[in-house]
Order: C-alpha cells, then sequence, then structure tokens
C-alpha cells in the first residue's frame, strides 16, 4: 500500500515502475478528501472526549458501588464489543432516520462513542482494580473533598488507563467503516466512508495514499501516548 | 513546631458507640474517652474491633448506633474532610505521583493556606522527622521508615488536635520499630496534641501510652494505665493479653481465696468471688520463686510441679514447671537469683499474695484444664 501512494502511474501496478507524490498533492487538493480527513479527525476527537469522560465514570461506578442490575449494566456497556456492527449499524439507522440525526457531526460522535465506550471501560477498569483505596482515605483525612479527592489523587493515578482508553476511542472512530456507511449523508462523509466510495468509483492511487495517511495518523497516536505512559510510569 | 502553633489536643468521647455490618457486630457499645492531649492505645488481637473504633473516630466507617464526639461537638454525621483529624496509616498511604514535599504540603493546599508559610510548615514538619534534605524525592524512592516519617509529617503539618495512628509500624522491622517508637513518643509530647493509636503489639502499647484500652471480642476489656494493666488485670484475657502470665486453675474459697488441687492459695488482687466459682490465681512469671528443697516456713502461697525445661536467656532464665492437674507454667528468674532445679526435678512455687490477683476464669477457661496452655511465651 505504501510504496502504491508513490507510484507515477494512475493505476495500481505493482511493483510501481515510477516514484512521485502526485497522489499525495491529489490527495490534499481536492475538497472532498480533504473534508472527509476534517471530518474524521473532528469526530475522532471528540469521541475520544465524550467516550473516555462516559466510559471513566462508568468504570468509577461499575468498579466502586454495588447496585441493583450492576451486571446487566456491565454486559449492556461491553456488548458492543460482541455484537456484529451491522447490527447495531441497522438499528442506529432506523433510529437516527426518525430523530434526523443522519449525516451530523452529532450523530456520528453518538454512535462512534457508543463503539467506543468498552474500549475505555475495559482499561480504566483495570487501572482501578491496581488502585489503593486507602490513598483517596489519606487525602481525606487531609482535607480534601470527594471532587478534589478525584482531581488530585485518583485521576492521576490511573491516568495512564484513561489515556489508553482516550487513544483506543479515537482510533476506534477513525477506522470505522460499516456503521459510519449507514449514516453518512453527502455533506459528511468520514476518511473511511470517502475510501470506500472512491475504491466503488474511482480507479486512481489516492487510495492508497489516503490509507497511508490513516495508517500513519493512527500510528504516531499511539506510539506518542505509549511513550507518554512509558514516562510517567518511570517517573511515578 | 513552636508552641505558639501547636494547639492542646481535643477529647475525644465514646458511648455506648456501636458499628454492626448485616449480622456482625464489629463494635459492640463500647464507652470511651480519649482526654485532651492523652495518649491513648487500643489494643487487641485481630478482629477484635479496634480498628473499626478508629475508623469511626477518622470518619470512614458510619457509627450504627451510639454518640462521637469531638470536644463535645457530635461528628457523627460530619465527612473525614472536615473532622479536622490526622490520620497515619499502616501501610503509609503516600500519594506516589508527588514529591515528599508535595505530599507534606496536601493538607495545608486543601486548607489554602498561602504558598510562603506552606513552604516553612513543610519544611518544619519534615525537619521534625528528620527528613528536611529529602523533600525532593518521590515517596517509592525512600525505605519503609522514611516513608512512615513522611506519613508522619503530613499528618501533623497542619497541627490537627487529633492524631490518628493505624499500626504505623506493623510493616516494618524490629529495630526500626524500636527507634520510632521514641520518635513518636517525642513528637507527642512535643505537640500536646490527642494521639490515638492502633496496634496488637503490647510491648508498643506499654512503651508508648499514657493509657491503653484492651479490645476483645468488639467490646473493651479494660482500659488503664500500663501499670495498671499489667499489675492489676481485671480479666484472665488482659492478663494473659498483656505480658506472661502464669496461671494457678482452681475454686474459689470465698473472698480471694481459692483451692487449686488441694492447695490453698492467697491473693490480693482481683474481684472477690462466690465460693465454688471457677477462678485462676494469675502471677507474673518474675513474681514466682522456684524453691527446690520444699517451701520455706511462713509460705502462704506453695505448689508442687515438675521442671519440664529452662531456658538459658543470658539477663534471666525461664523455667516451665508442669504442676500435679497438667497445667504448665512459666518462672522467669533474674540473672542474680537463679536456682539449681533442672529438667525432671521435684520443686515447689512459691508467691507473695501481694503478686497474685485472682481473676473468674471465664466459659472459655474451664476449672482445672487438663491441657497445658496458660504461659504466652
Amino acid at each position: 500500500m505504501i510504496p502504491l501512494s508513490f507510484t507515477d502511474r494512475p493505476t495500481f501496478t505493482f511493483p510501481p515502475t515510477g516514484w512521485s507524490t502526485q497522489w499525495y498533492a491529489n490527495f490534499f487538493s481536492d475538497p472532498s478528501w480533504m473534508a472527509a480527513l476534517q471530518a474524521s479527525i473532528q469526530v475522532g476527537v471528540l469521541v475520544a472526549i465524550v467516550a473516555t469522560v462516559c466510559g471513566t465514570a462508568a468504570a468509577l461506578a461499575l468498579s466502586r458501588t454495588r447496585f441493583f442490575g450492576q451486571q446487566g449494566l456491565r454486559a449492556l456497556l461491553l456488548a458492543p464489543m460482541l455484537v456484529p456492527v451491522i447490527v447495531i449499524a441497522i438499528g442506529l439507522y432506523a433510529l437516527f432516520l426518525r430523530l434526523n440525526l443522519l449525516g451530523t457531526t452529532f450523530g456520528f460522535v453518538v454512535a462512534h462513542s457508543v463503539l467506543a465506550l468498552p474500549f475505555v471501560i475495559i482499561p480504566v477498569m483495570a487501572s482501578l482494580q491496581g488502585f489503593d483505596r486507602r490513598l483517596e482515605d489519606a487525602a481525606a483525612i487531609c482535607g480534601a473533598g470527594r471532587w478534589t479527592t478525584f482531581r488530585t489523587v485518583t485521576l492521576p493515578l490511573v491516568a495512564p488507563g484513561v489515556l489508553s482508553g482516550a487513544v483506543f476511542a479515537f482510533a476506534t472512530s477513525f477506522d470505522e467503516v460499516v456503521l459510519s456507511l449507514f449514516i453518512q449523508s453527502p455533506y459528511l462523509q468520514t476518511l473511511p466512508v470517502r475510501m470506500y466510495s472512491s475504491v466503488t468509483r474511482d480507479t486512481d492511487p489516492t487510495i492508497a495514499a489516503a490509507a497511508t495517511l490513516i495508517l500513519a495518523l493512527t500510528t504516531v497516536v499511539t506510539v506518542l501516548a505509549s511513550l507518554y505512559a512509558t514516562r510517567r510510569r518511570n517517573a511515578g | 513546631m513552636p508552641d505558639d502553633r501547636s494547639p492542646q489536643g481535643a477529647s475525644i468521647t465514646m458511648r455506648n458507640l456501636t458499628k454492626r455490618y448485616g449480622d456482625f457486630t464489629a463494635v459492640d457499645s463500647i464507652d470511651l474517652e480519649a482526654r485532651p492531649g492523652e495518649f491513648l492505645t487500643l489494643l487487641g488481637p485481630s478482629g477484635s474491633g479496634k480498628t473499626t473504633t478508629l475508623n469511626m473516630i477518622a470518619g470512614f466507617a458510619d457509627v450504627t448506633s451510639g454518640d462521637l464526639l469531638i470536644d463535645g461537638r457530635a461528628v457523627t454525621n460530619l465527612p473525614p474532610y472536615k473532622r479536622n483529624i490526622g490520620m497515619v496509616f499502616q501501610h503509609y498511604a503516600l500519594f506516589p505521583h508527588m514529591t515528599v514535599a508535595q505530599n507534606v504540603e496536601y493538607p495545608l493546599r486543601q486548607r489554602k493556606i498561602p504558598g510562603a508559610e506552606r513552604r516553612t510548615l513543610v519544611e518544619q514538619a519534615l525537619e521534625m522527622v528528620g527528613l528536611g534534605h529529602l523533600g525532593r524525592r518521590r515517596p517509592k524512592e525512600l525505605s519503609g521508615g522514611q516513608q512512615q516519617r513522611v506519613a508522619l509529617a503530613r499528618a501533623m503539618v497542619y497541627s490537627p488536635r487529633v492524631l490518628l495512628m493505624d499500626e504505623p509500624l506493623g510493616a516494618l522491622d524490629k529495630k526500626l520499630r524500636d527507634s520510632l517508637q521514641l520518635e513518636i513518643k517525642r513528637i507527642h509530647a512535643d505537640l500536646g496534641t490527642t494521639f490515638v493509636y492502633v496496634t496488637h503489639d503490647q510491648d508498643e502499647a506499654l512503651i508508648l501510652s499514657d493509657r491503653i484500652a484492651v479490645f476483645n471480642n468488639a467490646r473493651i476489656e479494660q482500659i488503664g494505665s500500663p501499670t495498671e494493666l499489667y499489675e492489676y488485670p481485671n480479666t484472665l484475657f488482659v492478663a494473659q493479653f498483656l505480658g506472661e502470665s502464669s496461671l494457678f486453675h482452681g475454686v474459689s474459697e470465698g473472698g480471694r481465696e481459692a483451692d487449686s488441687n488441694g492447695h490453698h492459695l492467697c491473693a490480693v488482687r482481683g474481684p472477690e468471688h462466690a465460693r465454688g466459682a471457677g477462678i485462676a490465681v494469675v502471677v507474673r512469671p518474675e513474681r514466682i520463686r522456684i524453691e527446690p528443697d520444699g517451701p520455706p516456713p511462713g509460705s502462704v502461697n506453695a505448689v508442687p510441679g515438675t521442671v519440664v525445661q529452662h531456658i538459658y536467656l543470658g539477663n534471666s532464665r525461664k523455667v516451665e514447671v508442669r504442676l500435679d492437674d497438667g497445667t504448665v507454667v512459666l518462672v522467669r528468674e533474674s540473672a542474680g537469683a537463679i536456682s539449681s532445679a533442672s529438667v525432671d526435678d521435684r520443686i515447689w512455687l512459691t508467691f507473695h499474695p501481694d503478686d497474685a490477683a485472682i481473676l473468674a476464669s471465664g466459659d472459655s477457661q474451664p476449672a482445672a484444664p487438663k491441657q497445658a496452655a496458660t504461659a504466652s511465651l
């Protein structure tokens, strides 16, 4: 894929006979590709925020409290990992159609967040399991209220779990195709959706350039996050 | 810390204080008062309710019923962060993501004390525990003893009027424990704060405390100064839990006199008992004499036995003697007064009534057990 994106021919000849960056130029000059990239990043960042906040709160509730229906809620929140995406996609399509959410940023964020939630809940719950609750008692006796305790003690110590949850959430949204195909509109397409339509319509290697860019972006985000996590662990 | 900053310690009053977890009663309607500035130790085996009591004072455990007052003010419904209490935890509970200085500064930040004053107070507190030079380290770079000193500094930096300690030395080795005990005692004297200290280590309790409350089965067996508890135990449990005790089982003959396997025994301490009640005469091992040639004339309390084994300890000798009812009692002879008795010798044990306490043997202690399980080594 990467060598193909640098080919000088307008076809998928492999191995490439000559090199050029024209397909990258094409990618960055085509307004529909740029709009898709921008939409993907925007949705991805929003999903990372929404899913991380909701997922962290859910993880706290699931691991810290005991209430009726807890097992059920846990199963429900983790279900998107097991249920085939196509099933969720059809359900959401019907729902969004009725609510007029098809092709809206809000709709994309909600839909992708549902898929991303398990990827936040699982690492955050794992971090909470290794967290010594006596530290919260210590903060309380030092005079810190519940929110201050969470902000100054709990959150910094489970940050690696929260951070990896955020990265997974972004990646889930950024890579998502099936669900996005259902809820897209001509006015709002994410990059994978634009790629899909490119595969079915166009035949030039711009798609190879797009794929390489997606690969590069997700790799960079993941590597940066794991570098950050390692540094924190060494420091803390 | 300079005197003008250190407030007098607060009083803590517990009335009928009870904590239940479902059907399990962890603390059963205890009455206890910590006087202002006092070093009060809650001593007892694990599961006796001492830690639960401490957690109720701190506010980590809800009170099921009864009253809990600090300086006469009910705190039952006050969350921990509003009680203005300091606490040192067994496993330090230092914040691993902060430096030593940041840990000590944490309670001052919560109290919105200005930066310059904060730095001075942190410095003073770290000086007080001898760690002035380690402020920039992380907790995990310190030894266990140093970490516990940091925890102590964090607990006292804001001059709370009550300082709680939950087995703070439990995770440290013996030598470190000894030196930290002295340090805690010195800090208590310097601060004038009320200390409530939980431990299961009787030696620690005896060394540190002004008064000790002995817990057993969710209740308090006895409250008193170390001397009172050691010399005048009210119950068999207290006698056996605090220091070593030798027990002579028997039956009361009324008052403080008893019959133990046909030998008349007489004690000065302990409550009076009705005739026929199952009792044990309790004597500290160092108060018993071994008489290889029979009891000297005029001995009030004399019981025969056979030497089972003896252990030489340098400054003393420990001798185990089997009585005729099978009970093994312990005798401790100090270096200047070691008798000639050796294994299998038939000897007599004598002790003065002043050194003996007569105590109810209770349900768990049959009047004359055949097994030997009295001396706690």
